[in-house]
């Protein structure tokens, strides 16, 4: 039996089967690569070149900004030739760094190079990922070695890999596991040394049996190390369903994993983690899945971070038909896009072009009380009487019915009969209520 | 890329299900008790459910039209109104009667409280109840009007008027008759099937059943309310309506299941969604509250129907069921323990 969460989650039409089957195809970038300063969670990054310097691959070329914060490098080697607001994913304007590439892709000094993470100390290895700029590559972007450093590592008894990959659509960590399942199995390893007694669980949804498989064989002989089946049922890959189906232990807003011993990454993540630790190089590529019934030939593309979506859709064979909507992400969490002209960051994981927008066929009507939202929610809540207060702006009785504890996965919306845009109003309550509670604590 | 994308929040893809089709759904499950009740009643009673269902279509048609408001007639939900409001009529009453209780339902307590969703209490039902007080001889006579063989149907047939099986339970308790149960002229069989005296709707278990397992299977509504609710109504009968029984128990409880409107309303009624709670917990509640009520009708009352009056006050109890049966969050049941 898959372990799974019990309350709530939905079974979306997954459509996984266009871009599943394609190896990862690399992609060399064109034009000039676009890095905005934030690619994560938390203070902005501060940029450490001037217009005019030369970058080589590799390259840190912003700072973090705070304590949760990240470093970002070049992926190429060129010249820096601004430092502007750019238009990015989410339709606002960001500080990037532009950088133009002259295609000799030259690396700084030990890229590449092979390290052995057992002679390393822990403080080395975390000092690693923090160098390198990993951070939540499922879709959150919370840096990596915030993560990796609890308050109590000896109370962390979990090191969870995500593979769940429960967004319909998205086959990127599915082709990894595939296609660089050592690497997994390596990051794993890493991360299970800085936690004595933790062991390392890779959860998996069981629409990826050959993934399962791939993964069960690699670590037969690793004996801190398993692979858990997960049923496959969205949001299955949210961070607290996954602490639940694998160790049955809950966290809600206010708590860390860390809280209940727990340190959940994500497949590409931990990836990313043995690429710095063990072979020195930083977070300068992301696996993008190209997809959606608009497209030529769906697939999986190895892009440079700072490449544009227009650029991986070329690859891709272009359109195949003038798509309606396009999103950055996958069909229920993902953003919207009206330009394509965007940068691939830290958080990119797919480019969804769909012929038919579903949301604009359907026109919201009256709530009819039909209690879907409620048998959906992952989280327990009542989304019918959370609308009631967010449409009335009653940010208190929001809070009231622990609405804080949404986290907008999308399945109240997705199975609404009424097609009400419930989780559109949650993200206005939510950001709403967070600052009432911020406003409350001063 | 000179077209303009269609940018919203996500999700960006929704479910097949809408309000019309579940809507749709209902209806269809309604037609194998309207076909049976045609068939039982006659011709009449096509025209009651016809009438039911046109009135309270046009009411809500000229009262949106009339506010300048949007007009909903497309979601069927009025056409579910009329259909369970002609359920819930003898097939012998006037054609009168059914145009009054539809704008009684639409109008009043589904429009004015603010259209689909907001009403209080099930609009149908409302009508019904509005009706029984209204006019109590009209709506409980069952009496087939005497005249052409088409319209009488197979109850006019069989020449079988009057008095309903339930009321026939009870009056076998009020003439203190030592009788058993089936001596007493209800034939369980027929109550089953349907062919009994009743409105046009609620007779046939059979046929109601044959709708109740269409809804449950196509997920409209979860089987969760009706069995909570016929379970307790049934421990409620075994335990303290023994004394309008003197027969067999079984039988006496099988009567009380198929008898009155106890199938249509724990199938049709107490699972309307706009007037039974939305929380989880709560559904068992006012199940509970349904099979109690309806108990304490049908045994102490003083007529044998209790389900109507049942489902009617559970419906205003709702909204303070919900507030007490709030489920606790994912993550959040220690704060609740720790209280």
């Amino acid at each position: 039996m898959a372990a799974t969460f019990q309350q709530g989650g939905i079974h979306p039409f997954e459509g996984k089967d266009l871009s599943k089957d394609l190896p990862i195809k690399v992609v060399m970038p064109e034009g000039d690569l676009v890095y905005p300063m934030s690619q994560h969670i938390g203070a902005p990054a501060k940029p450490i070149v001037q217009k005019g310097d030369r970058v080589l691959v590799g390259q840190k070329i912003a700072e973090k900004g705070g304590f949760i914060s990240a470093n970002i490098s070049s992926s190429v080697s060129g010249t820096v030739k601004a430092i502007e607001p750019r238009l990015v994913t989410n339709g606002s304007y960001c500080n990037c760094i532009i950088v133009e590439n002259d295609k000799k892709y030259e690396t700084v000094e030990g890229f590449g190079q092979d390290r052995d993470y057992t002679k390393m100390s822990k403080e080395d290895i975390i000092k690693a990922v923090e160098e390198a700029g990993i951070v939540g590559l499922g879709g959150a972007g919370f840096p990596t070695h915030v993560k990796l450093s609890p308050k109590n590592p000896d109370q962390i008894d979990y090191v969870l890999v995500n593979g769940a990959e429960c967004e319909p659509y998205l086959t990127s960590d599915y082709r990894l596991m595939l296609e660089e399942p050592e690497k997994v199995v390596g990051g794993l390893k890493v991360m299970v040394s800085l936690f004595p007694k933790a062991k390392g669980v890779i959860g998996i949804e069981d629409n990826k049996p050959d993934a399962i498989a791939k993964l069960e064989e690699l670590v037969r002989n690793e004996d801190r190390i398993e692979v858990c089946p997960l049923k496959t049922k969205y949001p299955q890959g949210a961070e607290r369903q996954v602490i639940y189906a694998i160790t049955g232990r809950k966290i809600n807003v206010s708590k860390l994993p860390a809280d209940v011993g727990c340190v959940v990454d994500n497949v590409d993540t931990v990836i990313g983690i043995y690429n710095a630790v063990c072979k020195n190089i930083p977070l300068i590529r992301k696996i993008v899945t190209v997809t959606g019934d608009a497209v030529k030939t769906p697939q999986n593309f190895n892009v440079r971070t700072g490449t544009t979506y227009q650029q991986v859709l070329k690859e891709a064979g272009g359109f195949r038909e003038q798509p309606e909507k396009i999103i950055s992400g996958g069909p229920m969490m993902g953003m919207a896009l009206f330009d394509l002209n965007v940068p691939i960051g830290k958080t990119s994981s797919a480019l969804l072009c769909l012929t038919r927008d579903n949301v604009a066929e359907l026109e919201p009507s009256a709530c009819i009380r039909c209690g879907r939202c409620v048998a959906a929610c992952p989280s327990n809540l009542v989304p019918q009487k959370m609308m009631e207060y967010a449409e009335a702006n009653n940010v208190e009785g929001f809070i009231g019915i622990n609405g804080t504890e949404c986290y907008q996965c999308g399945s109240c919306t997705y199975v609404c009969p009424a097609k009400r845009q419930l989780t559109q109003a949650f993200k206005h309550a939510v950001g709403s209520a967070k600052a009432f509670q911020a406003a409350q604590k001063k | 890329m000179s077209d303009l994308l269609n940018v919203s929040s996500s999700p960006h893809v929704r479910s097949k299900d809408t309000t019309a089709s579940i809507m749709r759904d209902v209806v269809i499950a309604l037609i194998p008790a309207a076909v049976f009740g045609v068939y039982n009643f006659g011709l009449r009673a096509l025209m009651i459910i016809l009438i039911c269902v046109a009135s309270c279509v046009v009411t809500e048609y000229l009262f949106e039209k009339g506010m300048k408001r949007k007009i909903t007639i497309g979601d069927y939900s009025a056409v579910v109104t009329g259909m369970i409001l002609a359920m819930n009529l003898p097939a012998s009453v006037p054609f009168w009667m059914p145009i009054i209780g539809g704008v009684f339902a639409i109008l009043i307590v589904k429009q004015l409280f603010g259209g689909l969703g907001q009403n209080f209490m099930n609009p149908a039902l409302a009508g019904r109840c509005f009706l029984m007080i209204s006019f109590a001889g009209r709506m409980t006579s069952f009496a087939v009007e005497k005249g052409n063989a088409l319209l009488q149907g197979a109850m006019g047939i069989d020449g079988f008027s009057g008095a309903t099986p339930l009321a026939l339970v009870e009056n076998a308790e009020n003439s203190k008759a030592a009788l058993a149960v089936a001596d007493s002229g209800v034939d369980v069989l027929q109550m089953f099937l349907g062919t009994t005296a009743g409105t046009i709707g609620e007779t046939s278990v059979i046929a109601l059943l044959i709708g109740a397992i269409y809804m449950i299977y196509k997920k409209v509504i979860s089987p969760k309310i009706p069995c909570i609710y016929i379970l307790t109504t049934l421990i409620f009968m075994a335990l303290f309506g023994g004394h309008l029984s003197t027969g067999d128990l079984p039988i006496f409880l099988f009567a009380q299941l198929c008898g009155g409107g106890l199938m249509f309303g724990a199938f049709f009624m107490a699972t309307d969604y706009v007037t039974s709670p939305i929380t989880p917990k709560g559904q068992i509640v006012f199940a509970v509250c349904l099979g109690l009520l309806t108990g304490i009708f049908r045994a102490f009352g003083p007529s044998a129907e209790g389900v109507s009056y049942a489902i009617i006050l559970c419906n205003l109890l709702v909204p303070l069921i919900e507030k007490v049966t709030m489920p606790v969050a994912f993550g959040r049941e220690d704060e609740k323990n720790g209280k």
